[in-house]
């Protein structure tokens, strides 16, 4: 597989570690449930077709990414940076909440 | 038996050029007096089977033998029956030799693509004690009990007798060659490739698709997995653009030569197709030479990734199945045309060409050609076209149509074939040679890499490419275009529509070439005779009878068929026996063939050696390996090294008249605690962390408090993983409002870079905190003992306070050294001693470590190694790696006290989590023995005094151990039920590996110094 890095180019998957699902929100702050931090920690969906999910670029730039690829074909349908694309939700959750 | 001998073509000798005398040695009998792309002024002289022989230059080892008369080269895997050679290709599956001796030696391997060279020896395989006389071909008179599924069946209890009894057994009875046993002598590499365009196959639509493709400037990559390139164009006489189609042929590849960005790679096997446009290949760089020379690999593992791939790999020639169709002699017809044409060399003298199309009379005509008698065409077919029957008139072979090859009959080798007519009227024809072809099937294995799955073409009687690879596109006889016009075409088409995918549209120039008759009619019936005799795969012996058998048991779908006969599992992945296999399960059970299934083809296409895979990465090499900045100091002056993880750390310093490593480590131990030691721990990770909002950052990512923390002051944490256990501990300063060092353990220095880069990037990316890790940018030196300060102080750039006011315990601060040199200097301490760490620049490692030993000379310096630096943090309580292990909480370490309860962070969560508070889990504690002269050993298992050694009784184990000279007793750390609640309590601690098994009493884990009083001095 070949991941297009938006840093560094298209590099070969052996550069990079997979982390999983990358539509997982950690419950943040000290009023989180155990029972929140749970199905954060553990629960995961199996989908087959497209699938957000968290690359770490360890042998490159180290930016922690997120690709979507289809499970059924591997076919790389995106490839963003985890920070932007969270920074991103962030402002669209904060503009939600004004 | 009745020889026609025609030959003036035929001759003995080998010497054509007349110049050089060869050593009395078999004679190349069957080789031609002319033709073929062999060099007869280069004689080369091998060894089979201990006989010495010679072939040509350009010969495959398969070709040298028939040139010389060797029909026999093995003997099968299961019922050991003799087998010579049936292809001229990767697809053989019984000329397998063992090639080269000694450590060299390479079992299975293919006579049908050795390239011959000077010196070559090869042997037979499955032979006992030899290839004529083979005492377990007794296999076969007992062949009804080892049919398919005998195995399953046979074998099933008790399970105690597989080991010794069964395996033994099949693996001598049923085994193919043997391995070197020794280490391989030769290196292999790795290499890496890019381009626009792959082309898999040089022959006429491989060649065209390059050309067209090189012409428009595309970067090209031509794998031909033959050592000569031009494909059939070498084994068939066909015109290609008004010349002969080998001219062509070298005329293209000069073209493609003078091609800047067109490479080419003979002897690669392009062996898988991965995702994304990856192309695995295997190149063997110097399989032809008998042995490598010292810059060269003997083969080449290839990565390569294309834009674009053309696949041109051409087709594979189905074998007929009938009784005897395994022994020597009988052969491919497209094969016998390689050996006539190609090689210049007649595999037999009365031949009898055997086919179902019209592509197997071309036969006739290259059999005739070459001065072999052919002594009757059996076509399958009732009727054929009368261009056909005219052409066998004017070689005046005789043709029965409508006809089958009943059983071929014959000791060790092909003497006769029944023939059976359409009336049913049996004839027997007395032949050395038959010829035999069923149609072809395209070899389209990479397309189905990725899991395309083939379709079934009726008008071919074939599988042909269904879905293909993003960016493959199939070209030729691959894609069943079988005819040479038309598989020229879709090369110059495919590969200029490639180029242009790319960027590069070209001139497409059609090139021109006679038709072809392509016209089959495949025969798929399961002979009604010697069905225990007609083999489908003649690699794993499975014959008709097997398949049968597997229908009757009701093992119809293809893919349990393959598992209850073993079908196509051998090393040639059934490459002729699938079809046949499948088609006779079809007949057999009334289906079409696309009903009872495709095989899935799965990379390699071909065996590749594991040394091509792993390239350089072997031996000490398998992995790099890291030294620490002052790893040449520590060297000199006598380091042990010890691996921990891919660094190499020094063990301990021994000095001469010291007779092992305990005493040395009792010395170092007894410096440090007594005077000044200097110990290397570089290898610790170090990130350097900064932002507005890196103390923020700390906070949520340890478990205790870090606002707090004062600009010039270290503090020990400990971290957690979201699941609530242990990831990792250290210190961290502040060495700016903004800016920390963080130090992590030596094994998990990349892995708290990777969570720390989550944490920041993933988790919280509005924190303005930026990281780098930084551990090889610092030597980093302890300086422990109670004299650490007094040493120090002469290194140490005056202008920085030392006292223990002005830089008391955890201060940490940027000093300079040795006049000027910046450094950072830390109290910190894991032996519990008065103790510093000094950092400075990795260049400057080994001098800082030169200046403090000589400062430290006066009052009794030493190098200190990891053996004594750990027996000291044992004796001062401190977990590392063994505690640290993955699978304990802070509250199992003793170390719940730190997690604070006013904020948030990683871990906090779950690790009040129930069964992570259990108080009956295994937390740590200190471990005595309770007879000082006994030995506690990393691993013992805690049981109940008195209590039996079994799984319930077990408390907990030993996690680390260690001589302490402070003690003089042997003093552990463990992780045992209830922990520190039962100090005082005795135990049993068991070390059944290692023959241990000595009471101890639960006790501190702090050893030495528990009030901390000596570090802060
Ligand atoms: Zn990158």
């Amino acid at each position: 597989m070949r991941i297009p890095c938006p840093h560094c180019g298209e590099r070969d998957v052996q550069e990079f570690s997979y982390l999983g699902d990358a539509g997982v929100v950690r419950p943040e702050g000290s009023d989180a449930s155990i029972a929140a931090m749970h199905d954060y920690v553990h629960l995961r969906d199996n989908p087959a077709g497209p699938h957000r999910e968290l690359w770490y670029h360890a042998a490159g730039c180290h930016a922690w990414l997120v690709v979507t690829r289809d499970t059924r074909t591997h076919a790389i349908l995106s490839a963003e940076s985890a920070r932007a694309a969270g920074l991103a939700r962030r402002v669209a959750v904060g503009a939600g909440e004004a | 038996m009745a020889l026609g001998r025609p030959a003036a073509a035929l001759r003995n000798g080998v010497t054509t050029t007349g110049l050089r005398p060869l050593a009395p040695t078999p004679m190349q009998t069957h080789r031609l007096a002319s033709g073929g792309f062999v060099d007869r002024s280069r004689p080369l002289p091998f060894v089979f089977d201990g006989r010495a022989m010679t072939g040509l230059a350009g010969d495959t080892l398969a070709s040298a033998l028939l040139a010389n008369g060797v029909r026999l080269v093995g003997r099968s895997f299961k019922y050991h029956r003799p087998r010579g050679i049936l292809s001229a290709g990767s697809e053989e599956p019984n000329a397998l030799v063992e090639l080269r001796a000694g450590a060299r030696r390479e079992p299975n391997t293919r006579a049908t693509g050795i390239e011959l060279f000077d010196g070559l020896v090869a042997e037979s395989q499955n032979r006992w004690p030899s290839l004529h006389f083979d005492m377990l071909a007794i296999n076969a008179w007992f062949s009804p009990f080892i049919k398919a599924g005998f195995y399953y069946k046979t074998f099933m209890w008790p399970a105690s007798l597989w080991e010794n009894l069964y395996e033994p057994l099949i693996r001598r009875a049923a085994g193919l060659g043997r391995a070197a046993g020794e280490e391989d002598p030769d290196h292999y590499e790795k290499a890496f490739a890019f381009c626009d365009v792959l082309v898999v196959g040089s022959g006429p639509a491989g060649l065209a698709a390059a050309l067209a493709a090189g012409r428009g400037g595309a970067r090209v990559i031509l794998c031909e997995e033959d050592f000569a390139l031009g494909g059939r164009l070498l084994s068939e006489r066909k015109e290609v653009d008004g010349v002969e189609g080998h001219v062509w042929a070298a005329r293209a590849v000069a073209e493609l030569q003078s091609m800047p960005e067109v490479r080419i790679l003979p002897r690669s096997t392009v062996f898988g197709a991965y995702d994304h446009g990856t192309y695995g290949a295997v190149e063997r760089v110097a399989d032809h030479l008998s042995v490598p020379p010292g810059h060269l690999p003997r083969q080449r593992g290839w990565r390569i990734v294309a834009k674009r791939c053309v696949l041109a790999s051409g087709a594979i020639e189905r074998p007929m199945v009938f009784a005897g169709n395994d022994l020597p002699g009988v052969m491919l017809a497209g094969a016998v045309r390689s050996y006539l044409n190609r090689f210049a060399v007649a595999p037999g003298r009365r031949a009898v060409v055997y086919t179902s199309g019209d592509d197997g009379w071309r036969t006739l005509v290259d059999l005739a050609r070459a001065g072999v008698e052919v002594a009757a065409l059996v076509d399958t077919r009732p009727a054929v076209d009368e261009s056909l029957i005219a052409l066998a008139r004017s070689h005046d072979v005789r043709t029965v149509l409508g006809a089958e090859v009943l059983r071929a009959r014959g000791f060790q080798s092909l003497a006769a074939v029944e023939i059976g007519a359409s009336d049913g009227r049996i004839e027997r024809i007395a032949c050395d040679l038959l010829a035999m072809s069923n149609g072809w099937n395209p070899a389209l294995h990479l397309t189905a890499h990725l899991g395309g799955r083939p379709r079934w073409d009726d008008s071919l009687a074939a599988f042909v490419p269904g879905t293909v690879p993003s960016g493959m596109a199939v070209a030729g006889a691959a894609a069943g275009k079988l005819a040479l016009a038309e598989a020229l075409a879709d090369g110059v088409r495919l590969g200029s529509e490639a180029a242009a995918a790319c960027g590069f549209a070209g001139p497409a120039i059609p090139v021109a070439a006679e038709t072809e008759r392509t016209g089959s009619a495949p025969l798929w019936r399961a002979p009604k005779r010697g069905a225990n005799k007609a083999f489908v795969d003649l690699q794993n012996d499975v014959t008709v009878a097997d398949v049968a058998l597997a229908h009757r048991e009701g093992f119809r779908a293809v893919e349990h068929l393959k598992r209850y006969t073993t079908l196509g599992m051998a090393t040639d992945q059934g490459k002729t026996s699938n079809l046949p296999g499948l088609a006779i399960m079809a007949a057999l059970s009334g289906r079409t063939i696309p009903e009872v299934g495709a095989t899935v083809f799965r990379p390699p296409y071909t065996p590749v050696a594991i040394g091509a895979l792993a390239g350089h990465h072997r031996g000490k090499d398998f992995r790099p390996t890291r030294r620490s900045p002052v790893h040449a100091w520590a060297q000199a002056r006598g380091a042990v090294f010890v691996e921990a993880g891919l660094w190499l750390r020094q063990q301990y310093f021994p000095r001469a008249g010291e007779r092992d490593w305990l005493e040395t480590v009792k010395r170092e131990v007894a410096t440090v605690r007594g005077g000044v030691g200097l110990c290397d721990v570089s290898t610790l990770g170090k990130i350097d962390i900064q932002g507005a909002d890196a103390a923020e950052f700390l906070e949520r990512v340890y478990v205790n408090g870090w606002k707090s923390l004062a600009i010039g002051r270290a503090r020990y944490g400990l971290m957690l993983r979201e699941d609530g256990f242990v990831l990792d501990d250290g210190t961290t300063s502040r060495l700016g409002e903004e800016h920390f060092v963080m130090t992590t353990t030596t094994a998990s220095a990349a892995k708290v870079m990777q969570h720390l880069e989550f944490c920041r990037q993933v988790l919280w990316p509005e924190l303005d905190v930026q990281m780098t890790p930084v551990t090889e940018q610092w030597a980093q030196l302890a300086v422990a003992g109670p004299r650490s300060r007094e040493a120090l102080r002469a290194v140490v750039d005056n202008a920085h306070d030392l006292s223990n006011e002005a830089f008391p315990y955890l201060a940490a601060g940027e000093v300079t050294v040795g006049g000027g040199v910046p450094a950072r200097l830390f109290r910190i301490s894991f032996s519990g001693e008065l103790a510093y760490e000094l950092a400075v620049p990795a260049s400057f490692g080994e001098a800082a470590a030169e200046a403090i030993m000589a400062a430290g000379a006066p009052f009794g310096i030493a190098p200190y190694g990891t053996e004594a630096l750990s027996a000291m943090r044992i004796e001062k309580g401190h977990v590392a790696g063994n505690e640290l292990n993955g699978q304990t909480t802070a509250r199992d370490l003793g170390l719940g006290g730190m997690m604070s309860t006013k904020k948030d962070f990683v871990g906090r969560l779950m690790a009040k989590r129930s069964a992570l508070v259990d108080p009956d889990r295994p937390m740590l504690a200190g471990f005595r023995p309770v007879r000082l002269s006994d030995r506690l050993r990393a691993g013992a298992h805690f049981l109940p005094l008195g209590a039996p050694a079994s799984a319930e009784h077990d408390e907990g184990h030993m996690t680390s151990a260690a001589f302490s000279p402070t003690l003089g007793s042997w003093i552990g750390l463990g992780l045992i039920r209830r922990g520190a609640e039962r100090v005082g309590e005795r135990v049993r601690a068991l070390d059944p590996v290692r023959g241990g098994d000595v009471e101890v009493e639960i006790c501190s884990p702090v050893f030495v110094d528990p009030a901390g009083e000596r570090l802060r001095g």
